[in-house]
């Protein structure tokens, strides 16, 4: 008996093979699944299809096609339908970056930003040796050699008063050393909070839920216009100096928070073997809990940083010219550059600048994250 | 030999020590430790707090400044340009500080809305199974979220409000709305007699709508039966204050925008700077909140959608009854700091001219008058105050919603 015949007997009859079900790969089936699964799919797509159109038309258009690219001057980008100036950018960059620092002296600039990002590029790219060195240099070395170089006053080096500063440089100093003084603060509020002491403890919590309470401009306003009143008298600081100050206390309470987050995921087995090895306070909290606590933190820490990159641009309502405050200069009072198109260039020039440093920072947390996640799932 | 040691050492430490509170006992003790470290911290700020008290004094007496709060009740005298309360330029400190606090206040309010609805969508559309509007949603957050705020403002404001036409060339808006360098100007509403009906009715059906809610919930715990609570609350709610309109004669009138030849006259103005602090902070916040959203709903684990389709529920169903209750617990409490941020955020206004708060009274007051220290601790205590306030709003909010475990 054939097999065709034992199912006719048995009464199985063959079905006719179904078609295939469409292509599960290749380009099409990708679009149906992901833009046209739906008819309320295919509808969103087309809305996202002209909003990306619309956008990607005005932007090619504004930044390239209407675009003025030579000219000494606003006349240039003062005509009918102008899009960018881009020689305003070009013509202003130095100032941009460096503010009134003496072009004589601008290599002084130049060292000690190279010399940072080659230190910060030693402790954050994994697989550098001997990263505990290049930290405390950052830490330590760093700052007292960036103040000599950007101050001057030593070694032959002309003084340049800190109101000469200006730009990306202003940006920068505020953003790194904010984050360097605050350090310490937030280290010792964010202990202070976890004490057992009641003291410590709330005025810790009284200090951080203040700060964090009110908003960085009444924290400037407080450094540059209380802070000289409650100095003796002959003590002054200057202007940058006092933004420090507030920017280093706000930041201080911020990262107090992020630093015992991460005091608060330890085990608390670690604090009982520490007690239990009889380990005092200090070596207890250097030795076994911050470094653990810290590591688990540095997402957070990058964060914050971030956030007090942005911020720094507030410093310019109590009159310093960061990068915003040096482009906002230029575009309001720069009588040479004068033209419909110039203040949104200097806009967006500024923000392509502080987006491309924030972008990298937050890329740079989120792996950071995964690498610690990686390290968790054992 | 080393077992000798050891237990010899062991011997003596089990020999009962006569006690004997030393000195040197007293210096290892953690009590005494922790209070002779809390007298000197207390004495180390009383001696900060005494120091600055002098300084400031000594300063203040040099410099002739007056002190204490006096100030308020002594005339203004300068204008403000956007007044939700009566005032003029003969109105004390006290009357500016109000003002200027509820302008912080209205544009922190509206930009809390404004920016929820906007950050929902966007977390919606990051999670969205449609590949382009997930990442258009994600453009959005990546741009917005990694450029200050300060400089949105500007860009808003000085790039885009000040370059539009003069009044005599007003933009033409839908709803017969004018936009000009001036500001925008929209239809005013003007409350005729009979709109407190209106307004009663609506509160009555809320009310109603809450009682039929609760009751629904408490009917179906106790019997199981269902009952279409929402559907019916929310018909309650959009029909009751229409019937009420109707029947009073549309209580309401608009005062329209008029082109005239050089000016828009009538209607209600919105100044350039409010606008350009309301879109600013709304589109920024929005982006945090978007983010804050798409990582609740992300956050919830998997096998309770699984779940939820197992049980037979649609999606919509799963997602309303599921996902959303279980992701509210995610969002709520970083949602809460985002507010607080807007609310803080909205000080920027004093670098566009806006007089919130702080361009107001820690700004032109501060000027005036020159008593920093006054001024800047109200300040800081009014934000203080409200940041308190938001924190018990929403922690009671997240009680709400919070897991009750069994």
């Amino acid at each position: 008996m054939t097999s065709a015949r034992r199912d006719e007997v048995m009464g199985h009859r063959a079905t006719p093979a179904r078609r295939p079900p469409p292509a599960g790969a290749g380009p099409l089936a990708w679009v149906r699944a992901n833009l046209f699964s739906s008819p309320l799919n295919a509808a969103l797509t087309l809305v996202g299809v002209w909003i990306t159109w619309t956008a990607a038309y005005a932007i090619v258009d504004w930044a390239l096609v209407r675009a003025v690219f030579t000219g000494s001057d606003g006349s240039a980008c003062a005509k009918e339908g102008a899009g960018a100036c881009w020689p305003f950018v070009t013509a202003k960059l130095d100032q941009f970056i460096y503010g009134r620092y003496p072009a004589a002296e601008r290599w002084r600039a130049d060292l000690t930003m190279a010399l940072f990002a080659a230190g910060l590029a030693g402790v954050m790219i994994p697989g550098v040796p001997r990263k505990g060195w290049i930290a405390a240099f950052l830490l330590i070395a760093f700052p007292a050699i960036a103040y000599v170089l950007l101050t001057g006053g030593h070694f032959g080096l002309a003084v340049v008063e800190t109101e000469m500063w200006g730009g990306l440089l202003v940006t920068l100093v505020v953003a790194v050393v904010g984050i360097v003084a605050s350090f310490p603060i937030a280290l010792a509020l964010a202990l202070g909070r976890r004490s057992r002491l009641p003291f410590v403890r709330w005025s810790s919590i009284g200090f951080i839920e203040l700060v964090r309470g009110v908003p960085l401009i009444t924290m400037l306003f407080m450094a540059s216009v209380m802070l000289p009143l409650f100095l003796p008298e002959g003590v002054t600081f200057d202007k940058l100096a006092r933004a420090l100050i507030g920017v280093a206390l706000f930041e201080g309470a911020y990262l107090a928070e992020v630093i015992r987050g991460g005091l608060q995921a330890i085990p608390r087995g670690q604090y009982e073997a520490a007690d239990a090895l009889g380990l005092s306070y200090p070596q207890k909290i250097g030795l076994v809990v911050m470094p653990q606590a810290l590591r688990l933190v540095i997402p957070g820490i990058v964060n914050s940083f971030i956030a007090l990159f942005k911020d720094t641009s507030l410093v310019l309502i109590i009159g310093l010219f960061d990068l915003l405050g040096i482009v906002q200069q230029a575009v309001s009072s720069d009588t040479t550059w004068l033209s419909p198109s110039t203040p949104l260039t200097g806009y967006v020039f500024a923000g392509f600048v502080f987006w491309v440093f924030c972008f990298g920072m937050s890329r740079y947390a989120q792996r950071i994250e995964r690498r610690l996640d990686e390290g968790q799932h054992r | 030999m080393v077992k000798m040691h050891t237990a010899r050492d062991g011997a003596r430490h089990t020999v009962p020590a006569r006690p004997r509170r030393g000195l040197r006992d007293l210096a290892y003790d953690p009590t005494t430790r922790g209070i002779v470290l809390q007298v000197l911290l207390v004495l180390a700020l009383l001696a900060l707090g005494a120091e600055i008290v002098s300084n400031a004094l000594t300063n203040l007496e040099k410099q002739n400044i007056a002190s204490g709060f006096g100030f308020l009740e002594r005339t203004a005298g300068f204008d403000i340009s956007q007044t939700l309360i009566d005032y003029a330029n003969t109105s004390s400190y006290g009357r500016a500080f109000w003002v200027g606090l509820l302008n912080t206040l209205l544009v922190a309010g509206l930009g809390i809305l404004i920016s929820t609805v906007i950050g929902f969508v966007i977390g919606m559309a990051r999670l969205s199974s449609n590949w382009l509007i997930a990442r258009l949603a994600g453009v959005y957050v990546e741009i917005l979220r990694n450029i200050p705020p300060l400089l949105m403002l500007f860009a808003i404001y000085f790039a885009v409000l000040k370059s539009l036409p003069l009044p005599r060339d007003s933009l033409t808006l839908p709803l017969s709305s004018y936009l000009n360098v001036r500001g925008l100007t929209i239809p005013k509403p003007i409350w005729l007699d009979g709109i407190g009906i209106v307004v009663a009715a609506l509160v009555a059906s809320v009310i109603a709508a809450l009682a039929l809610k609760g009751w629904a919930a408490r009917r179906r715990a106790a019997t199981g039966h269902g009952f279409p609570a929402v559907g019916i609350g929310l018909a309650l709610v959009a029909a009751a204050p229409a019937i009420a309109w109707v029947m009073t004669g549309f209580p309401v009138a608009f005062d329209m925008p008029q082109m005239g030849r050089f000016n828009v006259t009538g209607g209600l103005t919105l100044l350039p700077e409010f606008v350009a602090l309301l879109v600013g902070l709304s589109l920024y916040t929005a982006a945090f909140i978007a983010e804050i959203v798409r990582a609740g709903i992300a956050g919830v684990a998997k096998g309770q959608k699984e779940a939820a389709a197992a049980l037979g529920l649609s999606r919509r169903q799963a997602m309303r009854l599921v996902v959303v209750p279980q992701a509210m617990r995610i969002i709520i409490p970083p949602l809460t700091n985002q507010y607080l941020n807007l609310t803080k955020n909205s000080s920027l206004a004093v670098a566009i001219g806006y007089p919130d708060l702080v361009h107001v009274f820690a700004g032109t007051v501060l000027n005036q008058t020159s008593q920093a220290i006054e001024v800047i601790a109200i300040t800081m205590a009014v934000y203080l105050l409200l940041s308190v306030v938001t924190s018990l709003l929403m922690n009671w909010f997240n009680a709400r919603m919070a897991l009750v475990e069994r």
